[in-house]
């Protein structure tokens, strides 16, 4: 059971970190603002979600993985945001003002 | 080398990197964006440490109040930002400089290198003491018991400063509102996440300072996280700052030195010494101080951050 | 597993931070905003690998803490790159 366990932590942040690195490729590698700002959001949502489902089982207490999924959702809602005002911010430049 | 020595390594040579970066950036939002990195590698570095207290002070105060602070303060210098990337100093005053820096670096090393080791360490003395205080926290024993007066000091510090800032109002804006004003429309993404973040914030942030008797924690991390929460509702427009002549900020500002100081007076009644607890009450009275000294910072910090007035208040 | 929790804190951390310390130097300000806010959250995504692997107590909450603040250098940025007559108009339209 432990090893069945231990498999599955390692596939999901395995999985979340190969987001993160997407994420830095997409920021250096794509052509415009809003196509960065495309990458940067699913290393934001799906790199971090990732390794806390995969850190999920190893918790030792309750509480511990309730913190883990807090701040995961916490993220979620400052990378949201983050993600809308800057493309608001982009758009607005965009239109020459 | 072992996995988690590869790890500190690199995370040395990060944060070296990105200091460097931000110094020799002439650019200031980009050295402003670069501090508040290297704060947050900081951070992960005091964790290492196995320093939760100070990394969770950085994490509060570093990707928060001075995050935003800086960042405001970049962008209006940017004006002025190009006259000032013109002046470049002559030869002389450069080779001054540089000899300048190379003393005060190798005064440094110095001092670094000829370091006893082991060092001179108070810390077995504070762990033999620390059942006296009845807190299981050694950081929140020596803050507020063993070194109390420099902690009550701090918050002097931290209201003479606020005072520093109002000082600069001009003569008509006295007593009145810094900051940007609040908006008719509430509408938006950052409205949204002002309304959302408090709450979580809030309940957080009193997690943090009750925790930080018996856990790493306590007033300032908690303060400053309230402090954010604050800023960010002035950010988003859904609140105004108060007036400074508003009675109930100046007692908040006050309530922390001031019911620090007057416990420690009482202490010269009860435990014969300023800043003595009783036996048997240590524990509540500190937990008693933290509380006020919380609102206090909470309030402190964003009036360090909005600055002097800037309209009379209506 | 202690192992592999540590290095793939490394791995993340260091994919984040190239990818800063290459765009710090520009194109813009909004990238430099981007930038920060990936090592942000590849800064808590580490934090928790190397929480879970050597038990320090507390990290949880320094996360917690991060992830709080996560979004405030972009809204400071936003926030004062537009002018405000210019962000009222702008509410105005929509």
């Amino acid at each position: 059971m432990n090893t069945a366990i231990d498999i599955f932590t390692v596939v999901a942040i395995c999985a979340g970190a190969a987001f993160f690195m997407a994420g830095s490729v997409g920021l250096l590698r794509f052509p415009d603002s809003l196509t960065r700002l495309h990458a940067l959001t699913k290393a934001d949502n799906l790199g971090l979600g990732l390794i806390v489902l995969g850190l999920l089982p190893q918790a030792d207490s309750l509480l511990g993985g309730l913190k883990l999924v807090a701040v995961w959702l916490l993220v979620q809602l400052a990378s949201a945001t983050v993600a809308q005002l800057i493309a608001q911010a982009l758009r607005h430049r965009g239109r020459g003002t | 080398m072992s996995v988690i020595q590869a790890l500190d390594i690199s995370l040395a040579v990060l944060v070296l990197a990105v200091a460097i970066w931000t110094i020799v950036s002439r650019d200031a939002f980009a050295a402003v964006v670069g501090y508040v990195a290297y704060g947050l590698l900081v951070s992960l570095v005091w964790v290492r440490l196995f320093a939760v207290d100070v990394a969770l002070t950085e994490a509060a105060i570093g990707s928060g109040v001075t995050g935003v602070l800086l960042i405001s303060a970049a962008v209006r210098l940017r004006g002025t930002e190009a006259a000032v990337a013109a002046e470049w100093p002559g030869a002389g005053s450069r080779v001054l400089a540089a000899a300048l820096c190379m003393v005060v670096t190798a005064a440094l090393a110095a001092v670094v290198l000829t370091m006893p080791d082991p060092g001179a360490t108070l810390a077995p003395e504070a762990a033999r003491h620390l059942a006296e205080t009845e807190l299981g926290n050694p950081v929140t024993a020596v803050l507020m018991a063993f070194r109390a007066l420099d902690t009550l000091l701090e918050k002097v510090v931290l209201f003479l400063a606020v005072i520093g800032v109002w000082s600069l109002a001009a003569d008509g804006n006295w007593g009145g509102i810094a900051g940007p004003r609040r908006a008719t429309n509430r509408q938006g993404a950052l409205a949204f996440l002002a309304q959302l973040l408090p709450p979580v914030g809030i309940v957080v942030a009193i997690h943090i300072v009750w925790i930080g008797a018996n856990e790493p924690g306590g007033a300032f991390q908690g303060g400053a996280i309230l402090a954010a929460m604050w800023m960010i509702v002035i950010m988003a427009r859904l609140a105004e700052a108060p007036a400074i002549g508003e009675r109930r900020l100046r007692l908040a500002l006050v309530a922390g030195p001031a019911v620090f100081l007057a416990v420690g007076l009482m202490g010269f009644a009860v435990a014969n010494a300023f800043l003595a607890y009783p036996a048997g009450l240590a524990k509540p009275l500190i937990v008693f101080v933290e509380v006020f000294m919380t609102l206090s910072i909470a309030v402190s910090l964003p009036m360090l951050v909005l600055g002097p007035p800037d309209r009379p208040s209506s | 597993m202690t192992e592999f929790l540590l290095g793939a804190a490394g791995f993340v951390l260091l994919t984040v931070a190239i990818g800063l310390i290459r765009v710090l130097g520009g194109p813009g300000n909004v990238d430099r905003t981007m930038a920060v806010q990936l090592l942000g959250t590849g800064g808590i995504a580490a934090l928790l690998l190397v929480a879970a692997a050597t038990g320090v107590r507390g990290a949880e909450d320094v996360a917690l803490g991060l992830a709080l603040l996560a979004a405030f250098a972009s809204v400071a940025f936003v926030n004062s790159a537009a002018p405000e007559d210019d962000r009222e108009a702008g509410r105005a339209n929509e």
